[in-house]
């Protein structure tokens, strides 16, 4: 099983789209480590540098709402995975996205709205912010050097089972002729 | 009773419910394009599971980069020509005889009433203006699809959405949609089927409600249902007559029997008047971001762009062709027309619309999704403007930097002759 903990990337915005996460052009790859290198290359958002530091270093997206939205590629978790990100924590997901995060085996995690603000407020500004999740008993924590916050998300147990079995080719290939 | 189209499907095709809330449903179609395919084909040679559940359940088409452009794109299209060959897979759609998915698919007829279908892609919600419960999935869903036979859904709830009246002139099933997402918003459907329903649905041709279902997506639901009828067995008839013995009542009597049950409990009813929409087109960089073409006449545009999976349909081309006959384009306007299959080329071409086009100064390319996301065929450069009668207005996504009004073909037809966003009532 993967490890869902690390370093925040803070994605602040709604609706951000798979063309966003992994634009068209590079669907002709076949090998998913080609796709790595353009992650969110084409994402609209101020201040956001696709090829920072904050990028290469985190593990866990915390964003807000519809995230993943648009096309069906799974290029877009595939992208996220090769870089390392196994965790995404939103207010929201596209269904396709969702499926496709715990179709590979990776964690998408849906908090309530305020919950994502609270975490906004309290650790956006700050550049040490990590986040561990125990799928067990459902709680993430949120740490910086100066505080730390608990949330409990649900999950079910159908999402556990492809979190436990690697993915749904894992999984189906098991239980179905 | 009680039970809307969705669950009539589900309970149906229901195989395993391995967990509460998660179904396993059995699949009647999983079709396949040349983008998503590749990655699951190979990923099963390599864990020596090179097979299909039913090959006269697979749909194959190469239709996004077609003919290929380069290496890669060729790379992609050979394999999945290889793997429908090697698994003896008919229905496999080549060049010369391929067209956008969501338009051949259903002209071949291979979609019926309260199907299952699924595909690695997201506009497969178009099916669902037949009746069937129709979805997009990720690469993986779609690699069990081809194994198993089977996928898993959350069970959807039902937004129903009521379109009461009649559209007048110059206003078309794309800006209905187009006004339905702005009401709903991008996000306003995830995880829910919606259906159409209404006066102005039940007189609509089967290109329309495909217009209307395509971009169900576009508000994140599941797919998106108009439910099978008259309209829906005229077009399917020659295929499905001998599975009813020639009787045409029987089938349209099971067709019906798909339909929501009246009682059927929905999440949310939304009413949509038709009978006051004017043309209208999207701003900005979401689909729900929407404005009437009165306020946005003049915007000026570089390229227009009329084609895809939500309209390059005969229908489509007709409207254009009504507007575009004896005209000419602007100078400035590169206007790209692409037939989404070649029977509707050859259609256009039997009716006098390609001449018509050709002579307004239109390139006519071969049926592909090309331009529409970017990939060949019309990519917008940094800066450039494209009318499109596309599905997506994302950022980057005819071309990075480029900018994409959606609209309906006769919008965009007009659009092309004055060179700057035009309500095409000025033409009708």
């Amino acid at each position: 099983m993967k490890k869902f903990e690390g370093k925040v990337l803070f994605l602040d915005r709604s609706d951000i789209n798979t063309d966003e996460i992994i634009p068209a052009k590079y669907l002709t790859e076949i090998e998913k480590s080609a796709l790595g290198p353009h992650l969110l290359e084409d994402l609209k958002l101020e201040s956001f540098d696709p090829n920072s530091d904050v990028l290469k270093q985190s593990s866990v997206v915390v964003t807000r709402g519809n995230f993943g939205c648009g096309s069906s590629r799974e290029h877009a978790p595939w992208a996220f995975a090769e870089c390392g990100f196994y965790t995404i924590i939103a207010f929201g997901f596209a269904r396709i996205f969702r499926q496709n995060m715990f179709n590979g085996g990776l964690l998408a995690i849906e908090l309530p709205e305020e919950d994502i603000e609270e975490i906004f407020n309290k650790y956006a500004s700050s550049t040490d912010v990590t986040v561990s999740v125990d799928i067990d008993s459902s709680t993430l924590t949120v740490t910086s050097s100066e505080q730390t916050s608990s949330f409990d998300f649900s999950i079910s147990g159908f999402d556990k089972a492809l979190i436990e079995a690697g993915g749904w080719l894992e999984f189906a290939d098991k239980q179905y002729d | 009773m009680k039970k809307t189209i969705a669950d009539k499907i589900f309970d149906k095709h229901l195989r395993d419910e391995p967990f509460p809330g998660a179904y396993v449903l059995d699949l009647d179609v999983v079709m396949c394009h040349e983008i998503t395919t590749p990655t699951a084909i190979l990923d099963l040679v390599e864990r020596g599971k090179d097979r299909v559940f039913d090959k006269t359940k697979i749909k194959a088409v190469i239709d996004h980069v077609t003919p290929s452009k380069d290496s890669k794109t060729a790379a992609q299209a050979k394999v999945l020509r290889d793997w429908a060959r090697r698994n003896d897979i008919k229905d496999f759609f080549d060049v010369g005889r391929n067209g956008v998915c969501h338009a051949i698919f259903p002209e071949k007829g291979f979609i019926r009433p309260g199907y299952t279908v699924i595909m690695g892609d997201s506009h497969t919600c178009t099916h669902g203006a037949f009746g069937a419960f129709s979805a997009g999935v990720g690469t993986t869903d779609l690699e069990v699809g081809i194994l198993k036979g089977v996928c898993a859904f959350r069970k959807p709830a039902t937004i129903k959405i009521n379109i009461n009246g009649k559209l007048q002139k110059g206003v078309y099933a794309k800006d209905l949609i187009l006004h339905i997402i702005s009401v709903l918003t991008v996000n306003g459907a995830t995880d829910h089927v919606v259906e159409f329903h209404g006066e102005q649905v039940s007189g609509m041709s089967m290109e329309s409600r495909m217009t209307l279902s395509n971009m169900a997506v576009e508000m994140g639901a599941t797919t998106g249902i108009c439910m099978p009828d008259e309209v829906t067995l005229d077009f399917l008839w020659k295929f499905v007559k001998e599975d009813y013995s020639n009787d045409k009542d029987a089938a349209l009597a099971d067709f019906k029997s798909w339909h929501s049950d009246p009682d059927a409990e929905y999440a949310r009813i939304v009413e949509i008047d038709a009978s006051s929409l004017t043309p209208v087109a999207t701003v900005g960089y979401k689909p729900d971001q929407v404005k009437t073409m009165e306020e946005l006449s003049g915007t000026p545009v570089d390229q227009v762009y009329l084609g895809s999976c939500t309209n390059g349909r005969l229908e489509d081309l007709a409207i254009a062709a009504s507007i575009l006959e004896g005209k000419t384009i602007a100078d400035s306007i590169r206007l790209i027309i692409s037939p989404a299959t070649p029977e509707i080329y050859s259609k256009a071409l039997d009716a006098g619309y390609i001449k018509i086009f050709m002579d307004a100064g239109a390139c006519l390319t071969n049926p592909t999704c090309g331009a529409c996301l970017g990939m060949s065929n019309g990519v917008l450069d940094a800066g450039e403007v494209c009318a499109s009668t596309t599905n997506r207005n994302f950022n980057g996504r005819m071309g990075k930097g480029g900018m994409v009004h959606l609209m309906s073909p006769a919008s965009a037809a007009a659009t092309a002759i004055n060179g700057k966003i035009t309500d095409p009532r000025e033409f009708l």
